[in-house]
């Protein structure tokens, strides 16, 4: 089948997918977009973390026809305003050492996107329900919630 | 995963005749179904999606009923204003199973139909009577630490996942289905089946029935209800035990109540006679711990899951006296 969907802003096609693909796959294989990570592939790990039509989902368990029509956005396309390549979130998580191996960086920082978009000075208890779903096994979350409390501090102070 | 096709259509019966074969699915949210069947667990050759169905609504009837449309993705059923403040206890369930991206994708209707997370169910190296009949079930001496003390049978002892049903097992909601013989209700507790000698048929339902509505009943008490959940980590964790309560006290007297149990059996179990020790007894702890243990008292623990008992009792006593406390 073929499939027309919306990336980053940018109208995209793929021909011949078969529904058993996900949207995970078609971002990545055919996309040309890796940033999206692809680790459990059971919704369990939230690596995959991208936004369909505005909400924050798995892409590994969405299959591809269900992206049909419908607008991803992919970290690569969060930094698509700022001239300096990076934008504040991503900047926080460089500058607080919440990066180790890097493989669930992307889907933590589409999480914490959409918890700053939702709630803007989270406490603790916020950050990490909001995170719960995104796992990582180098950096025992502490310098992730710094990141998080720095990008939120930063955000306030743009947005107030 | 295996070849399947893919549907999606605009009306529930075009959706329900596409279903009729035992080899098709109905896909929604699919974070039970898609992880199955790249488990191999589920293998169907055909895919009915149904989110083009108009079935994302919650809206009051003039008589105060709420019906949900089985389309309702769990985090908007969560945030809703009349589900919060007309049933606290089903807001707390759905809030209390998986992880923020999970509950954006999961809907109503697929929640109530998720399968066990019964390890030899997933894993199709193993037996499983629920799985493949007749192949045997070795969780009965292997890993049961989280399987049932209730309901279960000498063939399977899986539990039900679902926080969501435990509540609304408690609100006595009624499902509305679709099937080949046209539209009906059923209430939720006649949904589902214990196991017995036939465990691979877990609901009432007919082949290539569509739960499209679940209707919630005038409670006004339910006000005053509440979803504890026990698990073996802080959040995003299936629970070890849980409990939907509603309670409604008049002076020192229990009026009425309404109570469940998640992760004890192979339903979400309502603890109809917990209710029935409670209504017109005192508010008290000693008699909230009796009823739960006269619930309890056909509990038929294992060798790894004794723990149930007095988790699902101290969930119970904590859980009345809070709601007893206007806490």
């Amino acid at each position: 089948m073929r499939l027309t969907f919306d990336v980053n802003g940018v109208g995209q096609q793929a021909d011949d997918v078969w529904p058993g693909e996900s949207l995970l796959y078609v971002l990545r294989e055919r996309m040309g977009l890796p940033g999206t990570k692809n680790a459990c592939e059971q919704g369990e790990c939230g690596s995959c973390s991208v936004y369909l039509d505005g909400t924050l989902v798995c892409a590994c368990l969405v299959a591809a026809p269900q992206a049909q029509g419908r607008a991803v956005r992919t970290v690569e396309g969060l930094a698509t305003d700022s001239a300096g390549g990076l934008d504040h979130i991503q900047q926080a998580f460089v500058e607080t050492g919440a990066v180790q191996c890097g493989f669930c960086t992307p889907g933590l920082i589409m999480a914490t996107d959409d918890l700053l978009a939702n709630t803007p000075t989270p406490s603790d208890a916020e950050i990490r329900e909001a995170l719960a779903g995104n796992l990582c096994r180098c950096t025992g979350y502490e310098k992730i919630l710094d990141a998080v409390r720095l990008a939120a501090s930063r955000r306030t102070e743009v947005t107030p | 995963m295996r070849q399947f096709g893919y549907e999606r259509p605009e009306y529930a019966a075009d959706a329900v005749a596409l279903a009729e074969r035992p080899e098709v699915r109905y896909l929604a949210g699919g974070t039970n179904l898609v992880d199955l069947m790249k488990l191999g667990v589920e293998t169907p050759d055909l895919l009915v999606d149904v989110s083009a169905l108009p079935y994302e609504f919650v809206q009051e009837d003039l008589d105060g009923l709420v019906r949900i449309g089985a389309g309702v993705r769990n985090s908007d059923l969560a945030a809703h204003a009349l589900i919060r403040s007309r049933y606290p206890v089903l807001a707390q369930a759905v809030l209390a199973g998986a992880s923020g991206q999970l509950r954006n994708m999961a809907t109503v209707g697929g929640n109530l139909l998720q399968r066990t997370r019964c390890v030899y169910f997933q894993d199709v190296s193993k037996p499983c009577n629920k799985r493949m009949p007749g192949s045997g079930c070795p969780a009965r001496k292997g890993d049961h630490h989280n399987l049932a003390i209730l309901g279960a049978s000498d063939q399977c002892i899986a539990t039900n996942p679902s926080d969501m049903a435990v509540a609304l097992t408690a609100l006595d909601a009624v499902v509305h289905v679709q099937d080949h013989a046209g539209p009906h209700e059923v209430p939720l507790a006649e949904l589902y089946r214990l196991p017995g000698s036939d465990p691979q048929r877990e609901t009432t339902l007919a082949p290539g029935a569509l739960i499209t509505a679940v209707d919630l009943p005038t409670l006004p008490f339910a006000r005053r209800s509440r979803y504890r959940k026990a698990r073996e980590r802080a959040s995003y964790s299936f629970a070890i035990g849980s409990v939907a309560a509603a309670l409604d006290v008049e002076g020192d007297v229990v009026r009425d109540v309404r109570l469940a149990f998640g992760a004890v059996a192979p339903v979400p179990w309502r603890a109809r006679t917990a209710e029935a020790a409670l209504v017109g007894g005192p508010v008290n702890e000693e008699a909230f711990r009796a009823a739960a243990e006269a619930e309890l008292a056909a509990a038929e623990p294992l060798r790894d899951n004794a723990y149930k008992v007095p988790l699902i009792t101290n969930l119970v006593v904590r859980t009345l006296a809070e709601l007893a406390a206007g806490s």
